[in-house]
């Protein structure tokens, strides 16, 4: 699949593509296909995101959607290196799931 | 320590305005970010992997109590209650928010500090020895001339739109904290025949895709020419840089395509030029910021002597204290390397300790260094015992400088935008393997230096032992490197042969100490022992 992230225009953070709007959570990005460009060039043009660009994904056995390079996982949950600042700090499986 | 007059103050708070202007027109959708970026650029500010990411410039290294203060408030009001002290004297915040990043810049400002020239493609902040104007081996103290520097190259037009960014270093020493050589214009000064002060130069040194060690090109630079010398030297280089390829860019290319003779020709003839224009500052005025920087009312009589009955005390000071210049005073060095911990991190309550500890017991001083530590440049000895426990109780007391867990990383994929792979983990397993206090002790000074991608923030080229993180296929992977230094005896780290995973990476670095423990003679540090055996047993070592 291929999602759309980028970061909000105010406060920097990693956003994704929803259908409709942007979100914190790469769970509620959804596929946007052929779309995808002329998304972009929408989004870019209307100034609500910064950078905004495709990448490729896949969605896991449970249904959550995983980016396909470590980068953007990382971007997707936050440093690994520190639980605490991950966008979930509950979650003691973030950092399995980026690596 | 340097104060801004108020010109100065004038100048940098008219530009947190404008860019406060800026950010407001980038956030009414009047700019897109491609228009942006270059202004937010020349205010130091990045977009990284998560967030924003501001780079703080800490002139030569240098700041107060105060100014450490504000660093710690920043963290705590703006961003996630933590700061990144860099290889370059700076500290990085990872998680700004635009809106906010005027009220930063003003808070800054209010502590004389900026985020200008910190990015791009301009004289960037000029590092020194972190020791500067305390060490026992100083011959004068370097910092009013990087300050006339930094004051003679900023906002210079000539210097604004250089071909890519510029880095200069400034030390007095003959031992070399700096990394001298490692920059594109480095400044060493020394003394003449007739006892005048002047500088050796060297010029055409720098790290990432294409690393060289800076070419000596003067001898003796009289030190009231240097504007002169360093115009010529960026005339020459704005002349012929390879503006056409972003990789080519560096003034080190130009040296080295020049070759050094015809690089040094031509900056003398430029030099003759500029030196007839008489633009260099007059002595009144090296003067007036010399004063700045005298030397803090050292008491005098006091006791030379250290009680080491405490073990964990004795140990610390061993590693971690240097000999002053002054008698009965010493440079306490504060680790940010703890083990499992990021290096060159530090907590908003953190900064706040250290900055009490630096009013009280240092003269208000406080220096960072490239090694991603802290240093308290000026403390009675008797003090010693009650800065170990303070910092001891804040986490700080690490003695581990020049050590093995004494790593150099950069950010890498956890924080980079350009990383290919992640550096702070493999620092902190190798820091966890090699935790022991009484194996570190018998490995002794060994420097690792860690890099995310080839632009070699972490330094791996300068590593005794170097790691450089790389994309294989789509995952991380490390090489390994050997022999790099950034002392006095500069050399360029060579890979040892194909790369590593992560976990790989960590045991192939012990099998390389392991070799070095095999066969080192007496007294030999790591890196003598590579010198002196050379790349092949190693390698033999570390891959069977
Ligand atoms: C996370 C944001 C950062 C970005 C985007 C970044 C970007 C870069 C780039 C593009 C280069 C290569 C420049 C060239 O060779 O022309 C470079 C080199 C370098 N950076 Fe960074 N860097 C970052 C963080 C850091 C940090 C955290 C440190 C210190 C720990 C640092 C210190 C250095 C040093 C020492 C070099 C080597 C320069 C040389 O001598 O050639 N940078 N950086
Ligand atoms: S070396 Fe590469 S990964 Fe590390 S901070 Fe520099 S640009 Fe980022």
């Amino acid at each position: 699949m291929r999602i759309l992230t980028g970061n909000d225009l105010k406060s920097g953070a990693v956003t994704w593509w929803t259908g409709y709007d942007w979100s914190l959570h790469v769970e509620d990005a959804v596929d946007a296909g052929a779309e995808a460009d002329a998304i972009l060039a929408r989004e870019a043009a209307a100034r609500r995101v910064n950078n905004p660009y495709a990448i490729d994904g896949a969605r896991t056995e449970d249904g959550r959607v995983r980016p396909a390079h470590i980068k953007d996982r990382i971007r997707a949950v936050g440093p690994t290196v520190r639980p605490d600042l991950m966008l979930k700090p509950a979650d003691p499986g973030a950092r399995d799931w980026v690596i | 320590m340097y104060r801004y007059d108020q010109y100065d103050q004038a100048m940098v708070d008219t530009r947190v305005e404008e860019f406060r202007d800026q950010v407001r027109r980038r956030i009414e959708g009047k700019m897109d970010d491609d228009q942006f970026k270059p202004l937010r650029l020349k205010n130091g500010l990045y977009l990284q992997l998560h967030a924003y990411m501001l780079r703080v410039a800490i002139p030569y290294g240098t700041l107060d109590s105060r100014q450490m203060r504000m660093l710690a408030d920043i963290a705590r009001r703006y961003d996630r209650g933590y700061g990144h002290f860099t290889t370059r004297q700076n500290i990085q915040y990872n998680w700004i928010k635009l809106a906010e990043t005027p009220d930063i810049l003003a808070d800054l400002a209010s502590v004389q500090m900026h985020a200008i020239q910190t990015s791009g493609e301009s004289i960037r902040n000029i590092s020194s020895d972190q020791y500067a104007g305390a060490a026992a081996d100083e011959l004068i103290d370097p910092r009013p001339w990087c300050e006339m520097i930094r004051q003679m190259t900023t906002f210079m037009p000539e210097f604004s739109y250089l071909p890519r960014k510029f880095k200069i270093a400034v030390i007095a020493s003959p031992a070399d904290r700096a990394a001298l050589r490692w920059h594109d214009f480095a400044l060493r000064i020394v003394r003449n025949a007739d006892g005048e002060i002047g500088f050796e130069v060297y010029a055409g040194g720098g790290m990432g895709r294409t690393p060289f060690i800076a070419y000596p090109i003067r001898e003796f630079l009289p030190a009231t020419q240097v504007f002169s010398y360093l115009q010529a030297v960026l005339r020459v280089w704005n002349r012929h840089a390879r503006r056409d390829n972003i990789h080519k860019q560096r003034m080190k290319i130009l040296v080295h395509d020049l070759g050094q003779e015809e690089f040094s020709r031509q900056v003398e003839e430029a030099f003759a030029h500029f030196l007839s224009l008489g633009e260099d500052f007059p002595q009144a005025e090296y003067d007036r910021i010399a004063a700045y920087f005298a030397p803090p009312p050292f008491e005098t009589g006091l006791d030379d002597t250290i009680d080491l009955a405490d073990p964990a005390f004795a140990a610390w000071v061993r590693q971690q204290v240097i000999a002053h210049k002054a008698p009965g005073y010493a440079i306490a060095n504060i680790s940010l390397k703890p083990v499992g911990g990021i290096p060159g991190d530090i907590s908003a309550d953190q900064m706040d300790v250290v900055a009490d500890l630096a009013r009280r017991y240092s003269f208000d001083e406080l220096r960072a260094t490239h090694a991603q530590n802290l240093v308290l440049p000026h403390v009675r000895k008797q003090d010693l015992y009650a800065v170990w426990q303070a910092l001891a109780a804040a986490g700080l007391a690490d003695a581990n400088r020049d050590l093995v867990t004494d790593l150099i990383a950069c950010p890498g994929l956890d924080y980079c935008s350009l990383a290919n792979a992640r550096s702070i983990p493999v620092a902190q397993q190798i820091a966890r393997r090699f935790a022991d206090p009484v194996r570190q002790a018998d490995i002794g000074e060994l420097k690792i230096k860690i890099s995310g991608c080839i632009n070699a923030c972490g330094h791996h080229h300068a590593g005794n032992i170097g790691i450089l993180g790389v994309d294989r296929k789509g995952s991380e992977s490390y090489q390994l490197l050997l022999g790099g230094s950034g002392d006095e005896e500069t050399s360029q780290a060579k890979i040892a042969g194909p790369g590593f995973d992560e976990a790989g990476i960590v045991d192939a670095v012990e099998r390389a100490v392991e070799h070095y423990r095999a066969v080192r003679t007496d007294g030999e540090r790591f890196i003598d022992t590579y010198r002196r055996v050379g790349m092949d047993g190693f390698k033999e070592a570390i891959y069977g």
